[in-house]
């Protein structure tokens, strides 16, 4: 803890101060002042410009954002550069090391343990998850009696997440008790041990994400809803069947919104870190998610110099994925502009 | 070209799934069977946190209710501190959720109406922060905090949601753009200071966005896991999902307790769905990319 914070919580508690609150003043304090000064700056400005009180309200408003975006944006991402150089324990003060945390995360098998684990998990589960969700949400949309019903069932199950949904398919796919082998018992099939065999134990995790498509799903159906009917009627007028329908006019009329979902979907799958961490990486380090290490390194062991060596190495898959996919959907995505009403197609 | 269509535009009305019985058929094959599958852990889950533990060994898949032991969800909440926890949660979902519905609009409402210099700029960087993941600022915000004398509290959990989200200002900007402008206009001839043009105009016209937002927004803080595996240590700060996942590693073998305490963190959101379904549509519809 920082000195004078700790000067300042010493003070508010002495005077009477209920303990819940002391960690807050120093922070509000500091909001205090800040606050202090903008309203002073802000002042200075209406006395000299009268008429400049757009611009003062403008910077009002986005004030807190651009005080919570240098505090803990980009004060933190500076920080951590520097704190990825040296070697720290929060305890000991920080030892510059140079580069030796990269070189040592370079030279880690469990950092490519990590990568393969996680590239592995969002290269097949997010192209899954794509075409699980938009052919479930071109069944939902074909308007047949008792729709509504089907959607509400299919939606639910994304509504169980996180540590929920971990805990329910531990003993889903528990090997023994479980409802999967017992079900693949009744045809004959010894199922295997999923979460408890390594080598099952990510085409596990992949299978379960497939539970939770409800959510993206959704997305689609208000998409199918948004596509004009008349180009369908153009299409039908022309003699276009109901595949090449979907060909030529569904597709096209989805595909930014089939990028932006597999964009996020890519981005979310490489921050997995529940699964991981309530497997405890798995046996034989098969769940050993990028995040999970991170988290291990920065949180258990504390080594947080080498922790934030493992961030910059996140950000730039992350950054290198989604530049992958951007190009590579570049000659796929149609893109209406509206108020022009020109078509272009973007390559 | 329109007289052309007209005959035609009848037979695209009926589209191709309703013209032919055996699709139709086929259709809601899949339909049943795909709901059957996507339904059945659910219902799965609920019958084991009514069974007893030998009931759950012997019944494998079956989720036919024999057993009603509704002793598991007294069990869930007595035989640790769930009240506690639940309260945490409450603490830690509610109170972000209003930072960040005021901090999100206010940031979205001057994007979208108060064009002044370098506010295209700035826009510019809100949108590239949508990008950043979180990870990279995980561990320097951990020491912030740390400096803050803030670990093991809930304020790291609670406190960065008032300072906007680039997301949800986004979402709000979006919102408020597509607003009559004439509406400030006339709010600012009449006297009133853009604070209040925004508080008492364009927030209440607002309230689809807001509600929306609230939705997507409990999900997330409600379900929040990594924030307090990083920054709760001590039992009294525990969060619900961080409790059931060190309840998982400590009782991993009593099913029906950790079921009927999973269905139970869970059912808040069942709950908020089931009241909320339209504005969760609609909150979809502008959240869609496109």
């Amino acid at each position: 803890m920082n000195p004078t914070v700790a000067w300042i919580r010493d003070l508010a508690a002495s005077l009477g101060v209920p303990a819940v609150l002391v960690p807050l003043v120093p922070f509000l304090l500091l909001l205090i002042v800040l606050y202090a000064v903008i309203g002073l700056a802000a002042y200075g400005v209406k006395r000299k410009w009268p008429r400049a009180d757009r611009t003062i309200a403008f910077w009002l408003f986005v004030s807190p954002w651009l005080i919570g975006f240098c505090l803990f944006t980009i004060g933190p991402m500076l920080s951590s550069v520097y704190v990825s150089l040296t070697s720290w324990d929060l305890i000991t003060p920080p030892k510059f090391v140079g580069l030796a945390n990269y070189t040592e995360a370079f030279q880690d098998a469990r950092v490519a343990q990590a990568l393969k684990v996680t590239l592995l998990y969002a290269v097949i589960s997010v192209p899954l998850q794509t075409a699980l969700a938009f052919l479930v949400a071109m069944l939902l949309n074909t308007d047949l009696p008792g729709m509504r019903f089907f959607r509400t069932i299919w939606y639910l199950p994304s509504l169980v997440s996180g540590v929920a949904q971990m805990v329910l398919f531990l003993w889903v796919f528990n090997p023994q008790y479980g409802l999967v082998n017992d079900v693949l018992g009744r045809f004959g099939i010894e199922g295997p041990g999923w979460f408890n065999d390594a080598s099952w134990a990510l085409p596990t995790v992949i299978l379960m994400s497939l539970w939770t498509v409800g959510g993206a799903m959704v997305i689609y159906l208000a998409g199918l809803k948004d596509v004009p009917s008349n180009l369908y009627e153009a299409a039908a007028i022309d003699g276009a069947g109901p595949a090449r329908q979907f060909w030529h006019v569904t597709l096209p009329q989805m595909s930014p919104i089939i990028l932006f979902n597999a964009l996020t979907g890519i981005i979310g799958a490489l921050q997995i870190f529940t699964q991981g961490f309530i497997a405890k990486g798995g046996p034989k380090d098969s769940l050993l998610f990028f995040v999970y290490y991170l988290y291990d390194n920065a949180f258990q062991n504390f080594r947080m110099g080498y922790a934030s060596a493992l961030a910059w190495i996140l950000f730039v898959v992350i950054l290198a994925l989604t530049a992958v996919t951007l190009r590579g959907s570049a000659f796929a995505v149609y893109y209406e502009t509206e108020l022009s009403g020109r078509k272009r197609r973007r390559r | 070209m329109t007289a052309l269509a007209e005959p035609l535009v009848l037979r695209a009305d009926r589209p191709f799934w309703r013209r032919n019985l055996t699709i139709t058929v086929v259709l809601y094959v899949l339909l049943v069977l795909g709901s059957v599958v996507f339904v059945y852990p659910f219902l799965w889950m609920m019958a084991t946190s009514l069974r007893s533990l030998a009931g759950v060994g012997s019944s494998g898949a079956s989720v036919w209710p024999r057993e009603f032991l509704w002793d598991n969800y007294t069990r869930a909440v007595t035989s640790f501190p769930f009240w506690r926890y639940a309260l945490n949660s409450v603490l830690t979902t509610l109170i972000p959720i209003v930072g960040t519905v005021f901090s999100c609009s206010l940031a979205g409402f001057a994007f979208a109406r108060l064009r002044v210099r370098f506010s295209g700029v700035l826009f510019g960087v809100v949108l590239a922060t949508m990008l950043l993941p979180g990870e990279v600022t995980m561990v320097p915000q951990f020491m912030l905090f740390n400096n803050l004398g803030m670990i093991d509290t809930l304020y790291p959990l609670i406190l960065p949601a008032f300072f906007g989200s680039p997301f949800y200002i986004f979402l709000f900007r979006q919102f408020f753009a597509r607003m009559p402008s004439e509406l400030a206009d006339a709010a600012v001839v009449d006297g009133c200071g853009w604070f209040r043009t925004f508080w008492l105009v364009y927030l209440p016209l607002a309230r689809p966005a807001v509600v929306a937002v609230s939705i997507l927004l409990f999900m997330g803080y409600w379900n929040n896991f990594l924030g307090p595996a990083i920054y709760i240590n001590s039992d009294q700060w525990k969060t619900l999902p961080l409790a059931l996942a060190g309840f998982q590693s400590v009782n991993g073998t009593d099913t029906p307790l950790l079921m009927a305490t999973s269905i139970l963190i869970t059912a808040p959101c069942l709950v908020i769905f089931f009241v909320a379904q339209k504005h969760i549509t609609n909150g979809i519809t502008f959240t869609g990319g496109k």
